[in-house]
């Protein structure tokens, strides 16, 4: 039986579907360089498997990202414009969310089928692994972009974190517990 | 109070088990001297040393796993993980081969052994003879036995003794079980692999997941019902006019309620399975039991576990403790 993760509302999926995708893009890539830099053991833990294309779906939002962890680059296409990938995950976004913030598990998602997985089933399992161990922090990685405006975009962040239900932030550090 | 020892497939799932209140952690290299030599998982030496200084700062235990089955001509992976291990600290480690046992005893004889279940020690006279020639301290069971078993065994051992708790289940009798290879070509006890995710694949047929193991269709798991994992044991087949999990159903298990008996059974050590899984389900399942063991040793009544939606199937067993399967 699905666990009961918050989903983006349908409403905010659709007003979502207009936006230019570079500035957004931009913005990724940005993040992914940063948390590459900041944990490199999280490419050397996926070993063999850091150049394959992980398409990321969120299915509540109308788009996909294509992370391929060598380069490192998150790339974001539009649902029906799919790039060519070797590994496939899918669930809401509040699923890619918790699992990257310690908040729930891979596997425990899977066995409720809030995530599938479909074509390189070692590729995904290493990706999950090396993510688990890496500690990401959503909001630290963005924050430290932000600059002079760091302290008033974790507030919020923390705000947007209570209204949705989306972990945001790492969930499984006390001090960080909000 | 019995010792709970906790899985890290990570080093970040090891600084979660403890600061969940785990007395000792077990974890493996990464490569194949360990039964859970996944993708992505496990610890390269100076994460090894890192994580038992963490552990040690902080009072709990590492149990090193090097308990896959040596290769012919391939026994210097085995001896390195040893030195290494003992290089980095480890409290422990845990092995099921008889010659890395003997190896062990002589070229290691300050680091303690424990004898891992891959080794299938499921009686009295096997488990003294493992004490007795290599000098075993510790044995952890195989999940074969029920509690009145596992008294008996303790009844004639002067070893400590270890069974698991929470978590995965095998059923089969571990280290001899080669459904994996005959599949795969690979299994967990010479690989440190069961079922293989380099051989597994999934794929929505209509409303059904479908997975399959080496190209074999084992699972066809209808809309809203839980996925399990690609296991053969758990698989669904049909012989004769039979169709179903002939082997076991998708569960995991949990025998929270079992603590009390199992102490009384002289069990010294509790063990949760997962070295596979998440930092975020071993803080969970970690407290909880914990906070259960608080409870046991208080005399209070044992907290009502609700961890089942963590386990494979969504669903618990006792297993074999309570033999009640068909």
């Amino acid at each position: 039986m699905a666990t009961l993760l918050p989903r983006v509302p349908r409403v905010i999926s659709l007003a979502a579907l207009p936006l230019p995708l570079p500035p957004l893009e931009h913005l990724l890539a940005l993040v992914a360089r940063r948390m590459a830099r900041a944990r490199p053991e999280m490419v050397r833990r996926l070993g063999e498997h850091a150049g394959r294309r992980f398409l990321i779906d969120p299915v509540d939002l109308p788009f996909v990202l294509l992370l391929r962890p060598q380069e490192p680059s998150l790339n974001i296409h539009r649902r029906h414009l799919l790039p060519a990938h070797d590994a496939r995950l899918a669930g809401p976004l509040a699923a890619f969310l918790a699992m990257m913030h310690g908040a729930a598990d891979g596997d425990a998602l899977f066995f409720s089928r809030d995530l599938t997985v479909e074509g390189d089933t070692a590729a995904i399992l290493a990706l999950r692994n090396a993510m688990d161990d890496a500690e990401l922090d959503l909001t630290e990685a963005l924050s430290a972009l932000a600059g002079p405006f760091a302290g008033p975009l974790r507030q919020a962040l923390g705000a947007a974190e209570r209204a949705t239900g989306l972990a945001l932030h790492r969930m499984d550090r006390p001090e960080a517990c909000r | 109070m019995m010792e709970l020892v906790c899985p890290a497939g990570t080093p970040a799932a090891l600084r979660a088990a403890i600061e969940a209140g785990a007395h000792s952690v077990y974890c493996g290299f990464a490569d194949e001297t360990n039964a859970r030599n996944f993708p992505g998982l496990n610890f390269n030496r100076e994460e090894m040393a890192e994580g038992v200084a963490f552990a040690h700062a902080r009072g709990a235990r590492v149990l090193v796993a090097i308990n896959t089955f040596p290769r012919a001509g391939g026994e210097p992976l085995w001896h390195r993980a040893l030195a290494d291990a003992e290089r980095a600290g480890a409290d422990a480690v845990i092995l099921a081969d008889i010659g890395l046992l003997a190896y062990a005893a002589e070229r290691h004889p300050g680091l303690r052994r424990h004898l891992s279940v891959q080794a299938a020690a499921a009686n009295p006279d096997a488990i003294n003879f493992y004490a007795d020639a290599f000098g075993v301290k510790r044995v952890v069971l195989p999940r074969v036995l029920t509690v009145e078993e596992i008294a008996a065994i303790n009844r004639e051992v002067e070893v400590e003794t270890e069974v698991f708790i929470f978590g995965g289940l095998c059923v089969m009798a571990e280290g001899r079980c080669s459904l994996s290879s005959w599949v795969t070509g690979k299994s967990p006890n010479m690989n440190g692999v069961c079922s293989p995710a380099s051989h597994v694949s999934y794929a929505e047929d209509g409303q059904e997941l479908v997975a399959r193991l080496g190209g074999y269709t084992i699972h066809r798991t209808p809309k809203g019902a839980p996925a399990p994992y690609p296991t053969l044991c758990k698989g669904c087949f049909t012989s004769g006019e039979q169709t179903g999990h002939l082997f076991e159903d998708p569960v995991s298990l949990d025998a929270t309620r079992l603590i009390p008996q199992l102490g009384r059974a002289g069990v010294r050590a509790l063990k949760i399975e997962g070295r596979q899984r998440s930092r975020a389900y071993v803080a969970q399942v970690v407290r909880a039991f914990r906070a259960a063991f608080e409870a046991e040793a208080a005399g209070r009544p044992l907290p009502e576990s609700a961890l089942a939606r963590l386990s494979e199937g969504q669903a618990a067993t006792t297993g074999a403790y309570s033999k009640t399967w068909r």
